[in-house]
């Protein structure tokens, strides 16, 4: 407890912060990148390698969480086979009413729109790779909502989604590799950042923020899925409530 | 008012811990680890608060105005995906361990195992 109050008394004092990396960055940023977004050319380009690490993180979680998982499917899906009228009553307990499901499939098509608008335009307004693949991803738990599981799970195969995530993974690190390969350094933006405001400045930018995406909306989907086929498909017998 | 902001980081970071330490149920406990990185999130951002200062985003305000600092904006982004991912693997692991153990109390489970 004394620890953490000693470890207070030594911030700044708030709004009074010096950090002169930071105020750099701030005034550098945007005649460098003509990326408006200073936080997204941070995240993408000055730390692009730290970001790289970071999608590594996620990729590796997520791959963690289907090998425990699908562990533990391979084991119930034996005693599920062994009496069968459960998943007839699981598929009935999922059945929609019409209104809802309209209203669902209505508000899927939005859903996927904002979420394509957040990632392409993380470069001039808040927004990026990570939030628009997080709402990518909720599109997919709607069809979910709205419909019946069988439906999601038609709409979204799993190795569509495990490609999906692996492959914009792969078009960071490449995107990375292009730096080394063109401009001598790894990470290094090596597309010219074009003019201030407009939908394609900050160089490289973009196409991260859609390889991040890409990755995050695949990432997040398949745990979404793991986890609804744990509750759903696979409710056993004895620790089901 | 200005420690405000950090006693409230300090007050999440101290309940969560206080959860984490009494939880009786491993979803809660994984809930209780969420609040402890809120606590950071809330310590990151105020730390780079600059007086009267803006978002730094450049889209409709004058490229010479104040802004707050954008590194610890990008490491608290850091933060919640990193939080995002910690929290889908533990909650795996806690589904694993009803599995096996039929129970989510932390107590029972090293009961069962020895």
């Amino acid at each position: 407890m004394a620890l953490v109050v000693w470890g207070f008394t030594g911030l700044p004092d708030f709004g009074h912060y010096k950090g002169d990396y930071g105020r750099l960055l701030a005034k550098v940023a945007v005649p460098e990148r003509k990326a408006t977004d200073v936080v997204v050319s941070t995240t993408f380009d000055y730390r692009g390698f730290d970001t790289l690490g970071e999608e590594m993180i996620l990729f590796t979680a997520v791959l963690g969480l289907v090998v425990l998982l699908r562990e533990l499917r391979g084991e119930q899906e034996e005693e599920e086979e062994a009496d069968d009228n459960k998943e007839g009553e699981a598929g009935r307990e999922h059945r929609t009413s019409d209104a809802l499901r309209i209203f669902g499939l209505g508000l899927v098509g939005p859903t996927v729109l904002l979420g394509v608008y957040i990632v392409t335009h993380g470069t001039l307004t808040p927004g990026g790779g990570f939030q628009g693949g997080v709402i990518l991803a909720t599109a997919l738990l709607i069809v979910y909502l709205a419909g019946r599981y069988a439906a999601m799970r038609k709409v979204s195969p799993i190795p569509l989604l495990e490609a999906g995530e692996a492959s914009g993974a792969t078009a960071f690190a490449l995107f990375g590799l292009g730096g080394l390969i063109i401009a001598g350094v790894y990470m290094k933006n090596f597309i010219d950042p074009g003019t201030k405001g407009s939908l394609l400045s900050g160089g490289f930018i973009p196409l991260l923020n859609i390889a991040v995406g890409l990755e995050v909306a695949g990432a997040f989907s398949l745990a979404f899925q793991e986890f609804l086929d744990q509750t759903i498909l696979l409710r056993s017998p004895g620790g089901g409530e | 008012m200005s420690f405000l902001p950090y006693a409230v980081a300090a007050w999440l970071f101290g309940i969560g811990i206080y959860g984490v330490a009494t939880s009786r149920n491993l979803i809660h406990l994984v809930v209780c680890l969420t609040v402890v990185q809120s606590g950071t999130y809330v310590l990151l951002l105020a730390i780079g608060y600059v007086g009267a200062g803006k978002a730094p985003i450049f889209a409709d305000i004058p490229s010479n105005s104040t802004v707050v600092d954008p590194v610890v904006q990008t490491l608290t982004l850091t933060d919640v995906v990193v939080e995002a991912t910690v929290v889908a693997l533990l909650l795996a692991l806690a589904m694993q361990a009803h599995k096996r153990f039929g129970t989510l109390n932390p107590d029972d489970l090293g009961a069962m195992r020895s």
